[in-house]
């Protein structure tokens, strides 16, 4: 068994906010994050996959699918766009860095051949970060 | 669902490798440069990670804000810009990594909000420690 790692850049705005609260409750549990202007990330993505090794590529995964994939399932669908606004999943959850997590193991879950989506991690800055790994 | 929050933090230290159960020579013998008299300092980066189910009303396994504020005074407030080998906790123990790692673990376990999975204590660039409690053999999730 083999892990496998392949990184993908976005930069997206967001803002944290839960419409079943007051003005008054968002601004003290998300702070800053509550400005509904919004702000933004250079996020950076780590997808693990598991599998093993084909004796006859060498790969556990094609590595070139893996990148489009990223690309087509997360990357154009995140990059420069606003996640609350723009991206469905985001609409009824606060895209905090473990909603997104899990929102991109959702999205790349049973569509990458030939491998087992292990972990999925998103850093919001390099000091912050998210990992999941399909737990409910 | 059950997610993982690492958060890192940074602090800058002086200390010398030196066990009183052993000679001068043995000191230098074993623990090298370490063992300078005058001691030598790193930039320490911790890397905390804890676990717990997302609140589906915050979205968060914790708050990243209380979480600052427990660093802040139980981990920078105590350790940054010290002499580790002052500190009560290295009093009768070598302030190598490894015990580092350990006393930083010992700190959070004070953090009641999230699980604690795990600590990583990097002394330098090129090398890090990890400590997961006893109770774990591996150092946590791949």
């Amino acid at each position: 068994m083999i892990f496998l790692t392949r990184k993908a850049e976005f930069s997206s705005a967001h803002y944290y906010w839960n419409d079943s609260w007051s003005p008054e409750e968002n601004l003290r549990v998300f702070g800053k994050c509550a400005n509904r202007n919004g702000h933004g990330h250079n996020y950076i993505l780590e997808v693990t996959v598991s599998g093993s090794v084909d004796p006859t590529s060498g790969f556990v995964v094609d590595l070139k699918e893996l990148k489009d994939i990223l690309e087509r399932e997360v990357v154009s669908v995140y990059d420069h766009r606003h996640l609350n606004l723009e991206v469905p999943e985001f609409k009824s959850t606060v895209p905090t860095t473990e909603n997104i997590a899990i929102a991109i193991w959702q999205r790349l879950d049973n569509k990458i051949p030939h491998a087992k989506l292990h972990r999925v991690r998103v850093y919001e800055m390099p000091d912050l970060f998210a990992d999941y790994y399909g737990e409910r | 669902m059950k997610a993982y929050l690492s958060r890192r933090y940074h602090f800058s230290a002086s200390h010398r490798l030196h066990s009183e159960a052993y000679d001068a020579a043995r000191n230098s013998a074993v623990f090298g440069k370490c063992n300078n008299p005058h001691g030598h300092g790193h930039n320490y980066a911790v890397q905390v990670t804890l676990s717990g189910q997302v609140d589906p009303a915050t979205g968060m396994v914790c708050d990243l804000g209380e979480l600052d504020a427990f660093a802040q005074t139980n981990l920078l407030d105590r350790l940054d810009h010290t002499n580790l080998n002052t500190l009560d906790c290295f009093a009768n123990k070598v302030s190598t990594t490894e015990n580092l790692s350990m006393e930083i673990y010992r700190i959070f376990k004070g953090f009641t909000a999230a699980h604690l999975e795990r600590v990583r204590v990097e002394e330098t660039s090129n090398n890090s420690f990890d400590y997961a409690g006893e109770e774990t053999s591996a150092p946590g999730l791949i």
